[in-house]
């Protein structure tokens, strides 16, 4: 559903720059019923050429490997034929949202459904399709992980899956495009400087950084959110609440609550994954020393209490 | 008696996740229907155990297009169970929220969903029919292709206050996340401004405030013939909803429910007979009769959630809410209805209950009612207020109802906590109301009542008729079967 507003145009127009036309859409397009299934009869007959098959939501293999958690409607068939059917006739088979990519919220705690990702379930590999799977094109699973997976994502990876030769090297050892997952999600962070001073928000709706204090974990979360931003000029932490690393196998699965930092004699326990730890607790510990007045005062606010000093005016 | 056909009607493209409808057709019309959620989720599932506060993660990504009221329900209950209290910015702040959310759910089902159906080929005979086709055909519509980007840049509004959409964790118990500042207060004044203007110009060609004063039938059959058909895309379907009847199509039940919303629409349960009661949520429960669940109807305080993949006689992951035992529609027409709109009242006895033409009406009626009502709450901000009370007591122990109505209508949570842990968590999304199969008594849901009587002709295999009743709901099966 995010990916209706992509680029402000609406997925269909955002996809058409670039010649790729929606064979089937179940929220777009006008087919429906034994229409929806003739289409993907003559998909599934080789009658008709699928250059990418895209699939939203964990694959359901419960209860006892049947899939009748999950029936396609009007083809008494479970979801996971139908997807293991269809992609095997298609040239990119592209995860859309952690729950395809890697079995998401579903599951989670004792995964009541048997949900799994396309080629991951959680981290390890062998989801619905398998860990071998490989589709026409020689590539594994895309894995455009996220909930939601940013709009941008969507377009910009289904496109240059279209425009040229796309080869794993362009992947993350997840499957995910580096185009997106090289980045993190605390790069442009509107918090960067209570970051580096380590002026912690306490409390919602605080302006401090959410590290500390309140489960943020965009220093360890593949994906450039706070680069591009959401929705206009959104993000998570610009709004004000933590990142939970969404773009990660098993985030639906924290050890804690999710807006509590988990921490180790006083120390968080998810430190940025490339970074030596007692390097980051002496840094943090100098950073907070040298923390002015000003940033210390306005972590704990909603609204900015003290605006940065200036520089008297020179006089002539 | 001539024999009856039966017809298994799925999948259902443009609505909102999985629906199997099995249709018992007699003379030429639907005799009886069965609905089919053939998907299960397991959130219920999922929550149990789990620290109170992550339903504010949890609850949210069971939908992708109702997210936000997923999130005020659970924050609801947890306000409850902690005893939190909001500070009158987070109040306006997540009102707008959930304005923006459900506006946006109303459109997107008008321009995406609902009218793509009135230009399909089966109507090519029809006057209007070049019009629809060029207006409203699916993905290549003049007028999904004007509205999805003013859409869009609407839900910018969500990114401004709720840092994207959908999945945010900007609603708290305790209010919102982020505080507004002047600047973003005004920028928020101009995305309404924005969209305000592409519902005047493209919508409804006329002045949002003279759309909701329309009061009566009458009144809107003036207004339809008062333009060009090609004046306004809701005037277009005005003209092709009389030339179909259908005002005289998908007729639900006499009973409306609404716990009301933003102070701005009243609360209560329309019985049918030009009365409004008060809406007692303790009168609720869950029947499972024709469920795949284990064990019987529960007050969703003691309901348990227990699949039963080869229960007997059982045909959907649906479980059957009924209040007081009887079967209940909601919605933005049983909204309007209930909240007393001239105009709802009007049509809803004009037509004999709700149909087919009513809900998409009463649906644009609440957009125009929203947006005026969005510009106000933005302008009553107060930056440099607080947004947000400091979280009280942490959640331990306690049992809470968090009440929201969605786009789609009434949604609740039923949390119980113990320990600070989720204990119980029981949800009725607005379309678990509206697409419940038959319970205990054997008594249809709304929609399968709605359905009989539609027109089915001998050629059809996914009867547009039945579509359109369907697509009138709005259903949202994803959060139905949660």
């Amino acid at each position: 559903m995010s990916a209706l507003a992509a680029d402000d145009l609406g997925l269909a127009k955002a996809l058409g720059r670039f010649g790729i036309r929606l064979l089937w859409h179940p929220s777009l397009s006008e087919e429906s019923g034994h229409e929806a299934v003739a289409i993907l009869d003559d998909v599934a007959a080789g009658r008709v050429t699928l250059d990418c098959l895209c699939v939203e939501g964990s694959v359901l293999n419960g209860p006892n490997g049947t899939g009748r958690f999950q029936m396609l409607s009007g083809t008494g068939r479970a979801m996971q034929d139908w997807v293991a059917t269809l992609a095997a006739k298609a040239r990119h088979v592209v995860a859309i949202g952690s729950c395809a990519s890697f079995g998401g919220f579903p599951a989670a705690g004792g995964n009541p459904t048997g949900a799994r990702g396309l080629q991951y379930s959680g981290g390890d590999m062998g989801g619905a399709l398998g860990k071998g799977f490989r589709s026409a094109s020689g590539l594994p699973v895309v894995n455009i992980s996220g909930c939601a997976p940013h709009p941008g994502w969507v377009v910009e990876t289904l496109a240059a899956l279209a425009l040229d030769a796309f080869g794993p090297e362009r992947l993350d050892t997840l499957g995910r495009p580096r185009a997106i997952a090289d980045h993190l999600a605390h790069h442009g962070c509107s918090r960067n400087e209570f970051y580096e001073f380590k002026a912690s928000a306490a409390r919602p709706s605080d302006r401090g950084c959410l590290m500390e204090n309140l489960g943020c974990r965009a220093t360890q979360a593949p994906g450039d959110c706070n680069i591009r931003r959401w929705n206009g000029s959104g993000s998570c932490t610009d709004a004000g609440y933590t990142c939970i690393n969404c773009t990660s196998p098993g985030f639906e699965s924290p050890h804690g609550p999710f807006q509590e930092t988990a921490k180790l004699a006083g120390i968080p326990v998810g430190l940025p994954l490339d970074m030596p730890k007692a390097w980051f607790v002496a840094l943090a510990a100098l950073s907070k020393s040298a923390t002015p007045q000003r940033v210390r005062t306005n972590a704990h606010a909603d609204h900015v209490l003290i605006p940065p000093a200036r520089r008297p005016a020179k006089l002539p | 008696m001539s024999a009856s056909t039966r017809l298994i009607v799925g999948p259902f493209n443009r609505v909102e996740g999985d629906l199997e409808v099995t249709l018992d057709i007699r003379d030429g019309a639907v005799a009886e229907a069965r609905v089919t959620a053939p998907l299960y989720r397991g959130f219920e599932q999922i929550l149990l155990g789990r620290p109170a506060g992550d339903a504010l993660v949890i609850a949210p990504r069971i939908c992708g297009i109702c997210s936000v009221s997923q999130s005020v329900a659970a924050a609801r209950a947890l306000a409850q169970v902690s005893g939190a209290d909001m500070p009158a910015n987070g109040r306006l702040a997540g009102d707008l929220i959930l304005a923006c959310e459900n506006a946006a759910d109303h459109l997107t089902h008008f321009i995406l969903f609902f009218s793509p159906d009135l230009a399909r080929a089966c109507y090519a005979e029809r006057p209007w029919f070049a019009a629809a086709r060029r207006r409203f055909a699916a993905n290549e519509g003049e007028c999904t292709r004007a509205l999805l980007p003013a859409r869009a840049r609407f839900l910018h509004l969500l990114g401004l206050l709720a840092g994207k959409w959908p999945h945010s964790l900007a609603l708290q118990p305790g209010g919102v996340t982020k505080a507004v500042d002047p600047a973003e207060r005004v920028r928020l004044l101009a995305i309404l401004a924005e969209f305000r203007e592409a519902l005047e110009t493209i919508v409804f060609a006329d002045r949002l405030e003279a759309i909701a004063a329309l009061d009566t039938v009458a009144a809107l059959e003036a207004w339809t013939d008062a333009a060009a058909p090609d004046q306004g895309d809701f005037r277009l379907f005005l003209h092709i909803a009389r030339d179909l009847e259908l005002d005289r199509l998908g007729r639900g039940p006499s009973v409306m429910a609404s716990s009301g919303s933003f102070g701005l629409f009243q609360s209560g349960v329309w019985d049918g007979s030009g009365r409004v009661t008060p809406f007692e949520p303790a009168a609720i429960t869950e029947d499972v009769a024709s469920a795949w669940m284990a064990g019987s109807a529960a007050a969703p305080f003691a309901g348990l959630t227990l699949p039963a993949p080869d229960k007997p006689d059982a045909y959907s992951w649906c479980k059957a809410p009924r209040l007081d035992g009887r079967v209940v529609e909601v919605g933005a027409l049983a909204r309007q209805v209930v909240d007393g709109h001239p105009l709802a009242r009007a049509m809803i006895a004009a037509d004999g209950g709700g149909s087919v033409r009513s809900r998409v009406v009463a649906r644009l009626l609440e957009l125009a009612r929203l947006i005026p009502a969005m510009e106000d709450w933005a302008r009553s901000l107060r930056p440099g207020e607080p947004f947000c009370l400091a979280p009280g007591e942490p959640v331990a122990e306690g049992a809470a109802l968090g009440l929201v109505e969605a786009a789609r209508g009434t949604l609740g949570h039923w949390l119980t906590a113990r320990d600070g842990r989720i204990d119980g968590y029981q949800i009725i999304a607005p379309t678990t109301w509206n697409f419940s199969p038959r319970d205990g008594t054997g008594t249809p849901g709304a929609l399968e009542q709605a359905l009989v009587g539609t027109p089915v002709r001998p050629d059809e295999t996914t009867p547009v008729a039945v579509q359109q009743v369907v697509r009138s709901f709005d259903p949202c099966m994803v959060c139905t079967v949660h």
